[in-house]
């Protein structure tokens, strides 16, 4: 193999966005509007996982039921 | 309750979290998964189908999301990956690394308790290869980082596969064998045209470590190991006539490029074209390769040949 490159230091993330919560602010309606859509999202994944996790215990069982051991 | 107004950290978007998975690698997971999961001998019900492709994809970006909590300081300093989430500061690391615990977890109990415990096992053995053997310990010690973390790329055929039948025969192997060999000059032709940003951050890339002229004999080397193992899947009787056509007909083209990149040298201010050539038809000859099995399959059970 070759020469190992001159190693730079990794450089650090950009800090964790923030903001300053006050009631009526900009800042706290965007963070609302945030938690708001994050929670959306969960429950849609949750609420699909609730209608897979039921199709699969009703296909298994099927399965079980026509092939009994 | 009066709220004083000191900074708090914004709650990260749902779509950066979903980032975290890295959703365009994603996308080949679950189509070699698939075809891997419908070229299998045997029958599945399309329920399990579904979750064990589901399954595949998440634990992927399982791994992705662990992948970019582990690599954040060294994201941050190349141009190709300073704005994912966590170099751009838009999520903490330790939601990262939760995200990714709790995705590669839950795919591999899901995997175990509907499909099958051999799946799950080798699902875990995906994540952890691609999460631990290629993030952690070979990425930054090695230019072979790509030879030996592709395996990691490698396995979703495979996967699908034994979710159909439930064990493991030499067909799936060849899958996995042939992702294997077709990640080295896939990334390579990648790593030819953005070695700059991997030198600054110290990843030792083979363009960097050993030089122009070794990747480019290497990429040449891995396709020609590459395109005759392509047509074993013919050879051994697993696959039939349309596929070992197509396999054929693209690992010409794939030679073709390889030849051109592993001949040439490059020059100042070299716009790179053959390797971004070579790069963007690997990706392609990979989509074609297993849809060329998956129509092979059909071809056979509906009897068009």
């Amino acid at each position: 193999m070759g020469n190992e490159p001159d190693k730079i230091a990794p450089v650090e993330p950009a800090p964790v966005e923030t903001a300053t919560i006050e009631p009526g602010s900009v800042d706290m309606v965007a963070y609302r509007a945030r938690q708001k859509a994050r929670n959306r999202a969960m429950g849609l994944v949750l609420g699909a996982l609730v209608v897979l996790f039921f199709a699969i215990t009703i296909v298994k069982l099927g399965i079980q039921a026509s092939h009994p051991r | 309750m009066d709220l004083a107004s000191t900074p708090v950290r914004m709650p990260a978007d749902w779509r950066d979290f979903f980032a975290l998975t890295k959703p365009r690698v994603m996308t080949l997971v679950i189509f070699t998964g698939l075809c891997g999961l419908l070229a299998a001998p045997g029958e599945i019900h399309p329920v399990l189908a579904f979750t064990a492709i589901l399954c595949i994809a998440v634990g992927a970006g399982g791994a992705a999301a662990l992948n970019q909590w582990w690599e954040a300081d060294i994201d941050a300093g190349m141009k190709r990956t300073q704005r994912r989430p966590l170099p751009a500061g838009r999520m903490e690391r330790e939601s990262a690394r939760d995200f990714g615990f709790a995705l590669a977890g839950g795919s591999v109990m899901v995997m175990g308790l509907a499909i099958g415990w051999l799946a799950a096992a080798i699902l875990a053995v995906s994540i952890f290869y691609y999460a631990w053997i290629y993030t952690v310990w070979l990425k930054p010690r090695t230019p072979q980082n790509i030879v030996i973390g592709g395996g990691a790329g490698a396995f979703p055929p495979l996967i699908g596969w034994v979710a159909v039948t439930g064990h493991i025969t030499w067909m799936p192997v060849v899958l996995f064998l042939i992702i294997f060999f077709w990640t080295p000059p896939h990334f390579w032709a990648l790593a030819l045209f953005v070695q700059t940003d991997y030198a600054k951050v110290g990843i030792p890339m083979l363009p960097v470590v050993a030089g122009e002229k070794a990747t480019r004999r290497q990429i040449l080397l891995y396709t020609l190991l590459l395109v005759p193992l392509s047509l074993v899947p013919f050879g051994i009787g697993g696959a039939g006539m349309v596929y070992g056509a197509a396999a054929a007909l693209l690992g010409l083209g794939f030679l073709a490029l390889a030849l051109r990149v592993g001949l040439r040298h490059s020059a100042e201010n070299d716009r790179m074209k053959p390797e971004r050539q070579l790069f963007a038809f690997s990706i392609i000859y990979l989509f074609a390769l297993f849809a060329a099995l998956v129509v092979d399959r059909l071809a056979g059970m509906e009897g068009w040949l």
